[in-house]
């Protein structure tokens, strides 16, 4: 009897006592990490919202200098149609503390598209004499959507859109033949944020 | 640094005593049978129910317009939004089977005698409590099967003498069963389930004043136990595996077994179903309410077929220890019981006609018989088994039992 006592085979062994409680362990972890998924995926956006994803809106009412707000998915969506001045003072600049090109932020150069909630800690800018003011903490952006001053670390987020027939936009999508991604933005963790080339691939 | 961070907190709070205490050196009989396991599996599926509970209650709409369609939103739009909402409509079945079983096994083993009183009245209180969220949470769907079931309960309190219209309309916040209805239901289903944590909170205290019965019947408190700690923490886990493989079944198979078809067709006030049922686990008693053939007599004979188990410690009078296991004359009516319960629950799923009627109205009377005549049966069954001779260990047992029974009554 003594020289079965450490043999795992014997059911009175505590190696395999121990063994055994580990493997009850190892089941029951694992058996409660799988059931808590479908409970943190319930709390994702649903089916419904995800349907949400784009947003048309007619753009031949917006006179150029006008801004209208349009809603997708749920955010606010600045589209802006930029007069010839506007275009050429902000493609003489880089912007503030996250310098990009102005052609870089748009498809066409009289129309900016851009994401209404302040970078900083989401509250919506208001319109202000050449560009727009965060009402929370006071980050100011350009006409093309760029950071000038305040704490917000980075530009107004452009999103995927397109031009559909005349005077239509689509947000949410972009169409793959007039526009790639060149390059995603670093800073944008994680965040696919496409910038805009015209359609032979080179920058406007 | 574990050990430091346990010493810490021991100095502040008694965490490793409460463990030694409660667990590792808690004692627990030696003979328990998986009878046993289904205070513990009654635990697991509180935790069930409250948690798909919670996560339903991030996507449902408590308002009448809204309530039905938000129901199909978590059944098509959520994620897992079907399998969270399945698992708390098996959940509420799983809930009452489980209660069923643990309270048929106190019944059987006459684990209700002293000194374990308190446990089984805390556990009436937990029945009536479970009840009473099972059926304002049955509402929440606001289909056809959910509003003619709370129209038909709310209607019972009519019966209340003098004022049961004012106490109706009460109850409804409206003239029917109506949005306010459903808004304060929702609220109390919510409340409910955390009043019920703190009656099991008590339930166990008071279990662990006590320990188990077992299936001897002879009191083991001080003599031959186990720690529940590995022993009886393994055969509980065991237990939950068994039953989760049956409630899995149910879930992912056959989840729509408890769910009435009635139910998937929006509340409608102008137009009853030709037949409504009340869900599995109310029909012996929604049985007893329509034998009797009178409004008042009907709500009282069902209110008391749910609250007249509380009277067991007074109504059985035998001190044979070991419940039915070594009492004939008990047994026979422990199984009259159970077939009792299952006439009455298929009188109640079918509609009135007839000879059902009649069925109905017997097995009812035998209900309320088997209760009547318990203390004298219980008494005569005794004295007949004692004449007969008992072994003398048993006799010693009844002594012993009397002695601690004298003692107890000393103390207080």
């Amino acid at each position: 009897m003594s020289e079965h006592d450490s043999d795992s085979s014997n059911p009175e062994s505590p190696e395999r006592r121990e063994f055994l409680g580990k493997v009850t362990g190892v089941v029951a972890g694992t058996g409660i990490a799988a059931a808590t998924w479908p409970f943190i995926s319930s709390m994702n956006p649903s089916t419904d919202v995800l349907s949400k994803a784009t947003t048309e809106a007619d753009i031949s009412d917006i006179a150029p200098g006008q801004v209208h707000t349009v809603e997708w998915q749920g955010k606010p969506v600045f589209i802006l149609h930029r007069t010839d001045q506007q275009i050429d003072k902000m493609r003489q600049s880089e912007g503030g503390k996250d310098p990009t090109a102005d052609q870089k932020r748009v498809l066409e150069p009289n129309w900016l598209v851009v994401v209404g909630i302040c970078t900083h800690l989401g509250c919506v800018p208001n319109r202000v004499d050449d560009g727009w003011l965060c009402p929370c903490h006071g980050s100011v952006y350009d006409n093309s959507g760029r950071i000038l001053r305040g704490p917000a670390p980075r530009n107004l987020h452009v999103p995927p859109y397109q031009f559909v027939g005349e005077n239509r936009l689509l947000i949410g999508q972009a169409d793959p033949q007039r526009q790639r991604c060149e390059r995603v933005d670093p800073d944008a963790a994680g965040d696919t944020f496409c910038v805009a080339t015209n359609p032979n691939g080179k920058e406007v | 640094m574990a050990g430091r961070i346990i010493d810490w907190i021991d100095q502040r709070f008694p965490l490793t005593k409460f463990i030694k205490h409660e667990l590792t050196e808690y004692p627990t009989p030696r003979n328990l049978s998986y009878w046993w396991n289904f205070g513990s599996l009654a635990g697991i599926v509180l935790v069930i129910q409250i948690v798909s509970g919670i996560f339903l209650a991030m996507h449902y709409k408590p308002d009448a317009l809204m309530a039905f369609d938000s129901v199909e939103h978590i059944m098509r739009n959520v994620n897992y939004g079907w399998l969270i909402r399945y698992m708390h409509s098996t959940g509420a079945s799983a809930f009452f089977i489980v209660i069923y079983i643990h309270m048929a096994r106190t019944l059987f083993y006459g684990s209700y005698r002293a000194p374990r009183e308190l446990m089984w009245w805390t556990g009436q209180v937990l029945l009536l409590m479970l009840m009473a969220t099972a059926f304002m949470g049955y509402l929440l769907p606001w289909g056809q099967m959910s509003y003619w079931g709370a129209q038909v309960i709310t209607s019972l309190f009519g019966a209340t003498p003098f004022i049961g219209d004012d106490v109706v309309r009460w109850l409804r916040g409206d003239f029917v069963v109506g949005d306010a209805t459903l808004t304060r239901f929702f609220a109390l289903h919510y409340l409910f389930p955390f009043l019920i944590v703190g009656m099991v909170v008590i339930h166990l205290v008071a279990l662990h004043m006590v320990k188990s019965s077992n299936p001897s019947g002879i009191n083991l408190a001080d003599k031959d136990n186990i720690p529940f700690h590995p022993y009886y923490t393994i055969k509980d886990l065991f237990g939950f595996g068994v039953f989760f493989i049956v409630f899995a079944y149910f879930v992912f198979y056959s989840p729509n077994t408890f769910i009435e078809a009635d139910n998937y067709e929006p509340a409608n006030p102008l137009k009853t179903p030709p037949h409504i049922v009340p869900e599995w686990y109310f029909l012996p008693f929604y049985a007893i309410l329509r034998a009797i053939p009178d409004l008042l007599g009907g709500v009282v004979a069902m209110g008391v077929s749910v609250v007249i188990f509380a009277l067991m410690p007074f109504l059985d009078r035998s001190r044979i220890p070991g419940g039915a296991k070594y009492r004939p004359i008990y047994r026979v009516m422990f199984v009259l019981f159970v077939i009792d319960i299952l006439v009455l629950s298929y009188v109640g799923l079918k509609p009135p006609s007839g000879s059902l009627v009649i069925v109905g109205q017997v097995a009812t009377f035998v209900y309320f018989s088997l209760f009547t005549l318990l203390p004298f049966i219980s008494r005569w069954e005794e004295r007949w088994l004692r004449k007969k001779g008992l072994p003398p260990e048993v006799e010693e047992l009844i002594r012993q039992e009397e002695e601690e029974a004298a003692k107890r009554g000393r103390r207080a």
